[in-house]
């Protein structure tokens, strides 16, 4: 009998042993990752946190502990109210706009013809392109002398538009150009998910007889829905931190008619210095794409058919 | 139900190698019609073919004597039941049954009313409002099937329908579609590899091998007369043994020592030549004691219960199998005298593997 215990806590030394071991090779494994997300992303978002409660000089060293200051002086500047305007706009030109092209654009090149391969590299080329690189090529598209929009208006005997300059058209124009940006990603992914489409669903479907709008309504959206949802939050996300094409098409300008709020807090920290108030915004947009990509999942996966 | 008539139909994917080749074939309206065959032999390619979803590269298909070759799949007003099932894994197990009915200009509440009879006969009833995930393969099996049934078409074609199940419910769906097909009076047109499928329900059958038609005919007609050393090894499990024998004087040698005679009218058929020979397992037994036999050693036994598959060594390089009825006692490793009904003795040309056709029967119990 109590060799038996005996054995038995043996036993258990050993398991518990062997646990640590394992937990202790684990965390080696994961560590790297670790480090630098320690390193990259978990400490700037706290001290992003912490310097939103405190007035800084121009350095960034937090001088004065002020609470929510930072965040009331927000709420009631008018500059950031058009920012946060901006911001919503932009989201809602884009992304939309962006999902629905994109998935027009994959059904388009999921059809089984001749030469479907150059549609699929020319559709998803603009992956593969840089910011810069296309915010140029737009730069061009949109001067207002020799870009090609207004030559298109002239040959119709319309008046040129100032597109990166008139603060009505800016924010639309911005919209164009990262829309365009964006599709290449999106497409692919749809494209992806297209593919991944069992065919005898359109198989049966066609012993049937259905026409190509019902098979598109009740065949190809449904099981493309998991992936809509997927490109969706990516899209959402990635609105709200757009910069690149700002900060080279229009710098937030014109009478910052483009100034969302990740431009706003670039200018704020490393043009005006204010780098408590820039926190402040970085902290309101992190809670803005938190909040809604819970809602997303919250709403949006209930419409969405997993197999 | 519905003729289906195929002539000299031919099939090719990339234009140079032939799928199928000049298959001529006629099903007849209310026929449960099998096509059967090994894996990549082009059954499915041919079903498709039927169906409409794969273009026919030559030849020609006629639907009740009407040419049916350009018809669009729904045209044609037939159903059908995919391997996979293929069904949608977003709707219910009822909106999966009526997918598409509305084409066919049937009233909200019809569907409704065949939905529910099908389901009935099928005992989906309790299972309507849930989504294919939620079933186990055999419900969602017959969800396909009843989605053939519900369109009320006279034709359905079913590619492998059941080899995604168990052994045991397979068994059991064989016989609930061959009744099925026979209430509602349904042409059918079923694709299986399965042999026993294939002998167990169908009215005629069509083995297929590499694209070539094999032979065409009812189960117990192909069983018995195969028109070649293909369809003696495909068809029957275990299938027939079969041994090369060369003729000498007026006897068959089988790897040399082996003798059967034969009578002259056989041996003026096969000539001088070589031939294959095959043997049914049933056909083997145990010679009595009076009998001719001839000695043999037991590699391994399978006790079946109703029977007893034993596998021994024939020659140099062949087992055979015997097929006997009841539970024999014998053991692996012993020798035992065996002796083969001369009356089943199938003869094949060496070269192309047809049946040689000998009407009267040799006369003597054979000693090999
Ligand atoms: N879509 C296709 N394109 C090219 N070859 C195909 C296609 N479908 C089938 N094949 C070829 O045709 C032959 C027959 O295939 P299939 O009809 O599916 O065989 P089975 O159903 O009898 O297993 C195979 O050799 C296969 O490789
Ligand atoms: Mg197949």
């Amino acid at each position: 009998m109590t060799t038996m215990q005996h054995e038995f806590t043996a036993d258990r030394q050993v398991e518990r042993k062997r646990a640590w071991s394992n937990w202790a090779t684990g965390m080696l494994f994961l560590l790297p990752s670790l480090l630098l997300f320690g390193v990259f992303l978990f400490y700037p978002m706290v001290r992003t946190v912490y310097l939103s409660l405190f007035l800084t000089d121009s350095q960034g060293v937090p001088i004065v502990f002020v609470g929510w200051e930072n965040f009331l002086n927000l709420f009631q500047s008018t500059s950031f109210q058009i920012s946060a305007k901006a911001t919503a706009l932009f989201v809602l030109y884009t992304v939309p706009a962006g999902i629905v092209l994109a998935t027009a654009l994959a059904i388009l090149a999921n059809q089984k013809l001749r030469g479907i391969g150059l549609f699929r590299t020319m559709f998803s080329a603009t992956m593969g392109m840089s910011v810069a690189a296309s915010s140029v090529i737009w730069m061009f598209l949109f001067n207002p002398s020799i870009g090609l929009f207004n030559r298109i208006l002239a040959a119709l005997n319309i008046s040129g538009v100032q597109w990166l300059l008139d603060p009505q058209y800016a924010l639309l124009s911005v919209s164009i150009a990262t829309i365009w940006m964006n599709t290449g990603f999106a497409f692919l992914i749809l494209l992806g998910g297209l593919q991944n489409i069992d065919q005898s669903l359109y198989e049966s479907a066609r012993i049937a007889g259905v026409s190509e709008s019902c098979k598109l309504r009740k065949i190809t959206l449904p099981m493309l829905s998991p992936t809509l949802f997927f490109v969706t939050t990516v899209s959402l996300i990635n609105a709200f931190q757009t910069f690149g094409q700002i900060d080279l098409l229009t710098k937030g300008g014109p009478m910052e008619s483009t100034n969302v709020i990740v431009y706003s807090i670039y200018k704020d920290a490393f043009i005006n210095y204010n780098v408590g108030s820039a926190s402040a915004q970085a902290v309101l947009l992190f809670v803005t794409v938190l909040v809604v990509t819970v809602l997303q999942f919250k709403i949006g996966e209930r419409k969405v058919h997993y197999q | 139900m519905r003729k289906v008539e195929l002539k000299g139909i031919t099939k090719s994917y990339d234009g140079k190698q032939d799928v199928l080749k000049a298959i001529d074939v006629t099903v007849e309206p209310g026929e449960f019609f099998v096509l059967v065959g090994p894996s990549g032999c082009g059954k499915s390619t041919m079903l498709r073919m039927i169906a409409g979803l794969e273009s026919i590269t030559s030849g020609e298909l006629a639907l009740d004597g009407k040419r049916a070759n350009a018809l669009t799949p729904s045209e044609r007003d037939l159903s059908m039941v995919f391997q996979n099932y293929a069904l949608y894994p977003h709707l219910s197990v009822e909106q999966n049954i009526t997918f598409g009915l509305h084409v066919k200009k049937v009233s909200k509440r019809e569907q409704k009313e065949r939905c529910k009879e099908v389901c009935g006969m099928l005992g989906l009833t309790d299972y309507m409002k849930r989504k294919p995930r939620e079933l186990s393969g055999g419900q969602r099996q017959r969800v396909a099937l009843a989605r053939a049934v519900v369109t009320q078409a006279p034709l359905c074609l079913m590619d492998e329908p059941l080899s995604n199940l168990d052994a045991k419910l397979r068994a059991k769906m064989r016989s609930e579609i061959r009744q099925l097909q026979r209430k509602l009076g349904l042409t059918m047109i079923y694709v299986t590899h399965d042999q026993t499928e294939a002998m167990t329900m169908a009215d005629r059958m069509m083995i297929l091998s590499d694209g070539d038609v094999q032979q065409i005919g009812r189960p117990l007609d192909v069983y018995n007369n195969p028109a070649n050393t293909f369809v003696a090894s495909f068809i029957g499990s275990p299938p027939m043994n079969l041994i090369d024998a060369e003729m000498k004087d007026s006897v068959l040698v089988a790897d040399g020592h082996w003798m059967t005679p034969v009578t002259a009218a056989m041996k003026q058929k096969i000539g001088s030549g070589r031939v294959t020979l095959g043997v049914r397992p049933e056909h083997i037994s145990l010679a009595k004691d009076s009998e001719p036999g001839f000695l043999v050693q037991v590699a391994n036994v399978e006790v079946l219960g109703t029977e007893t598959l034993v596998t021994f060594d024939f020659g140099e390089a062949t087992q055979w199998i015997a097929k006997w009825p009841g539970q024999s006692s014998v053991q692996p490793g012993e020798q035992i005298r065996i002796c083969v009904d001369d009356r089943h003795l199938a003869l094949f040309s060496a070269e192309k593997g047809e049946r040689i056709v000998c009407e009267a029967a040799p006369v003597k119990k054979v000693s090999l």
